[in-house]
């Protein structure tokens, strides 16, 4: 894949930056172009929206069986995480033993390498999450 | 005047036993530990390089410092295993702390110094009118060939300071010293670095760190008892108190700031890593010596005062953060280096 | 609108067809499907596929004219459709062919579904099927299929207490369902000692609570019911073809203990052809994961929402229970070419309907149903079929 791609998802996988509908206040993560509550009333009312980047773990899953840019770093603990501003997002929780990692888990985003295209190619950085410290 | 703004470092969570390494490889663990006055060090993840371990670092010293990350004029990553042969690691951390797109940014190389003369060139755009904060980075996932004496040392950590004119930290003055010499290399395209073994000593590490301190103590007109606190790079545990010793500062003095015997070398991190944890317990008033050394071979040397911002400052603890710990065998930590 | 009816059906074995191309398995499908209709060729005005990615599989997309030409139909010059809904794929060539035919622009309709995925690698199928997810937003961060899925099953487990033992006592029924149905690509039964010793793919999912790799494909032939009669008697009326979408992301559903897609395509599949849930006499469901079943069954309202996992651990789906359900083996035993997948199941229910499924028939079915995903849940088909 050419660099473009993940390029143009730098603030977002870095910083968490999402949307916010302007009309009715909610927030997006992912960002979204349109509100599905307000619709033609969001058009062009989506502002940046940066969230804080912590929030509960609502299911997970470990990893056994990962896809091609992921070999070697199994196992690994994936999850659905509600984000505190209300979004969810799915995301790998990092430094936390499968055993420790339960459904009501606080965590925090951290920045780590996501993937890299081959050796050759460029490396992608994003978000991940480990435990909030108490 | 220049003074250090905030400070935010990072060691993976990781460590290996000096046990655990020379079980590998026949040595007597007991025997190294005393030799390198080392007891275990610290391993990055396998989705850590140098990269995140900045831009973790570059984080906590921005919310430290209470700073808009938007007012950051230059950012300097020094290391030397930066993720890219070419592409900056510092555009990565100025993009992940929001302080893109209007400053200045670079990287640095000039192996387990580059992060301290990123903190002299700071100084210099301070003094110069021409930025209002910048943001030098020390930061490592240090090589080792398998089996190498190097192994037992080679860590990951990282530190970020931020200058500005006023902080917690004043920076009196800086002195260098730099000759051309070869104790330690890699060379483009070899995964592992190679070195002179004893020849890293004396003609090395020694004669600049002495250089470099007395040159600076010669221009503030101080001598060893002036300062509360000594910082020199650390390499293993024995160089920087033996080199203490020979300019006449006591173990009481760089005993807060000496993180080798327990995290190991982090390279461009190491003595910036040091002066962090030596600020964590700094009083106003205190004074501090810091020396670096870069193989290849330079020395900074920095005169540092603390102010009485130090006290209402969010102070990180770093010693407790490396208190968190997780101990991996030679296997996972193969495997998180990307070894196997 | 027109009444439309299935007139022929025919689908290849099921399994990993070293020996066959996806162009072996188009045609072979295809001209079963006729033979059964006892239609010709030529009587064909248009076809409709469902393919999830012969691109990112045999690197072949296009596939429409190339299954005319498999066919040796190109000659008629029929349109020819490829159809994409991930795993859903082939219940929506199904529905686009009932389309077509209901508003009379077509009378005779060939609807297929092919997917050919043993020409790559295993991590490459999971990074082909990965791809029916959210690709920049869970993909990307190493999330995979069966990923999803085990959320989900978590998710309802932790909710309703659903158990490792229920999860797996769908493969199980499955496995048995599977072993009479000799185009399934498994054969044998298992126990659910034999699933919870399985590798774990996704906890809590162990490989055996997932579908597997699998080549195939099949076709059905569709009919106004008025016409249909001068082909054959062996009729199969299409009461009702709906479909839905939610977000191809799971993180923005509004929950995650069911597909709300499958709640919706279903509610409105009971209304257009005037029946209950409890009017259903045999279901073929989406189970690419043992926790897809439980929730269909659930999400179609044979059973309460939370007690799918017990009702299934009980025999309530299995040949003999209250609803039986995946007679084929599912997708579990039966095996999962993607896109095949929502056409394999027309194929079950229309044998079930005409009484010729052997020894894995349901006595005296009337009405049958087809439950149809797509990824994990943005695309949901629902088919009723009835005796005439």
């Amino acid at each position: 894949m050419a660099v473009p791609r993940y390029w143009r998802e730098i603030p977002a996988r870095y910083n968490l930056i999402g949307k916010r509908c302007k009309v009715c206040g909610r927030v997006y993560f992912p960002p979204r172009n349109i509100c599905p509550v307000c619709r033609r009333k969001s058009v062009g009312q989506m502002e940046d929206y940066k969230l804080k980047g912590t929030g509960v773990v609502e299911s997970y899953t470990i990893i056994h069986v990962p896809p091609p840019h992921f070999e070697g770093e199994e196992p690994y603990i994936m999850a659905l995480i509600k984000l505190d501003e209300g979004p969810y997002v799915t995301g790998q929780i990092v430094e936390c033993d499968e055993k420790d990692v339960h459904i009501g888990m606080r965590v925090r985003a951290t920045f780590r390498k996501i993937m890299e295209d081959g050796e050759k190619g460029a490396i992608y950085y994003g978000y991940k999450f480990v435990k909030e410290e108490e | 005047m220049v003074a250090i703004v905030g400070y935010g470092a990072y060691v993976p969570r990781y460590r290996i036993k000096v046990e655990e390494i020379a079980r590998m490889w026949g040595d007597d663990p007991a025997s190294i530990s005393r030799g390198l006055g080392i007891y275990e060090k610290s391993v990055p993840a396998i989705d850590e390089d140098t990269a995140t371990i900045a831009v973790e670092a570059a984080r906590r010293a921005v919310k430290s410092a209470g700073i808009d990350a938007g007012e950051i004029g230059a950012i300097y990553v020094g290391s030397e295993s930066h993720p890219y042969a070419v592409k900056p690691t510092a555009t990565i951390v100025a993009e992940a702390i929001g302080a893109t797109p209007y400053l200045t940014a670079a990287d640095y190389e000039f192996a387990c110094k580059a992060g301290t003369a990123g903190i002299q060139n700071c100084m210099a755009l301070i003094k110069a009118g021409m930025i209002k904060y910048g943001m030098a980075i020390g930061a490592d996932v240090a090589q080792a060939a398998p089996g190498d004496a190097l192994e037992y040392t080679a860590a990951a950590g990282g530190v970020a300071y931020i200058i500005g004119k006023d902080g917690i930290a004043t920076i009196n003055e800086t002195a260098s010293f730099t000759t051309d010499t070869p104790d330690f290399w890699r060379r483009e395209g070899q995964p592992y670095p190679g070195h002179g073994e004893r020849f890293t000593g004396e003609p090395a590490y020694y004669r600049h760190i002495t250089n470099a301190a007395n040159l600076l103590m010669e221009k503030m007109g101080t001598k060893p008892s002036d300062y509360d606190y000594a910082v020199f790079h650390q390499p293993n545990g024995k160089f920087p108190r033996r080199v203490a010793k020979m300019l006449g500062f006591s173990d009481e003095q760089i005993k807060h700031g000496l993180l080798c015997p327990i995290i190991g070398n982090t390279y461009s991190g190491s003595a910036m890593l040091g002066l962090a944890a030596t600020l964590d317990i700094a009083k106003p008033g205190d004074r501090i010596i810091m020396v670096s050394f870069g193989s290849g071979a330079g020395s900074d040397a920095f005169d540092i005062t603390v102010t009485d911002a130090i006290e209402s400052y969010p102070r990180q603890n770093i010693r407790k953060m490396i208190e968190k710990k997780q101990y991996v065998d030679y296997g996972l930590y193969m495997k998180y280096r990307g070894e196997i | 609108m027109r009444e439309v009816a299935v007139i022929g059906i025919g689908m290849t074995k099921f399994g990993e067809l070293w020996d066959k191309s996806f162009r072996d398995l188009v045609a072979e499908a295809g001209v079963k499907a006729i033979m059964d209709a006892g239609i010709e060729g030529k009587d064909i005005d248009a076809m409709y596929i469902g393919g999830m990615s012969s691109g990112g599989f045999v690197e072949q997309e296009h596939v429409a004219p190339l299954a005319i030409e498999v066919a040796g139909l190109e000659d008629f010059h029929i349109p020819a459709t490829r159809v994409e809904g991930a795993c859903a794929s082939g219940g929506l060539a199904m529905r686009q062919g009932y389309i077509a035919v209901a508003s009379g622009i077509h009378d005779i309709v060939l609807v297929g579904g092919a997917e050919k995925m043993t020409d790559v690698v295993g991590t490459e199928a999971t990074n082909v099927l990965a791809s029916a997810a959210d690709r920049e937003w869970e993909a990307f961060f190493g999330m995979t299929f069966p990923g999803l899925y085990a959320l989900m099953a978590r998710y309802h487990m932790h909710k309703y207490g659903t158990t490792q033992e229920q999860l797996a006592s769908v493969a199980v029924k499955n496995h048995y369902n599977g072993s009479m149905n000799p185009n399934a690509q498994f054969n044998r039964k298992i126990s659910i000692e034999d699933v919870l010793a399985s590798p774990m793919v996704a906890d809590p999912l162990y490989l055996l609570d997932c579908s597997p790799i699998t080549d195939g494909a099949a076709a059905a032939i569709l009919a106004p019911l008025d016409i249909a009669k001068k082909y054959t008697d062996k009729i199969v009326k299409i009461l009702a073809s709906t479909q839905a979408s939610d977000t191809i992301s799971l993180h923005n559903r509004k929950r995650f203990d069911a597909l709300p897609a499958a709640i919706h395509a279903a509610r409105q599949a009971y209304k257009m052809a005037g029946v209950e849930p409890k009017d259903i006499d045999v279901a073929e469901v989406h189970d690419c994961f043992t926790i897809a079943e439980i929730m269909a069954i659930e999400d179609l309202g044979f059973f309460e929402k939370g007690k799918g996992g017990k009702a299934t651990e009980e025999g309530l789906t299995a040949i003999d229970g209250q609803i039986p359900i995946n007679t084929s083996g599912g997708l579990k035993a039966k095996g999962h070419p993607v896109g095949a997948t929502g056409v394999a199941q027309i194929n079950e229910i229309v044998m079930q309907l005409r009484g010729e499924a052997g020894k894995r028939q349901v006595k005296d079915a009337e009405i049958g149903l087809t439950h149809n995903v797509g990824g994990s849940g943005g695309t949901a088909v629902v088919h009723i079929l009835g005796v005439i």
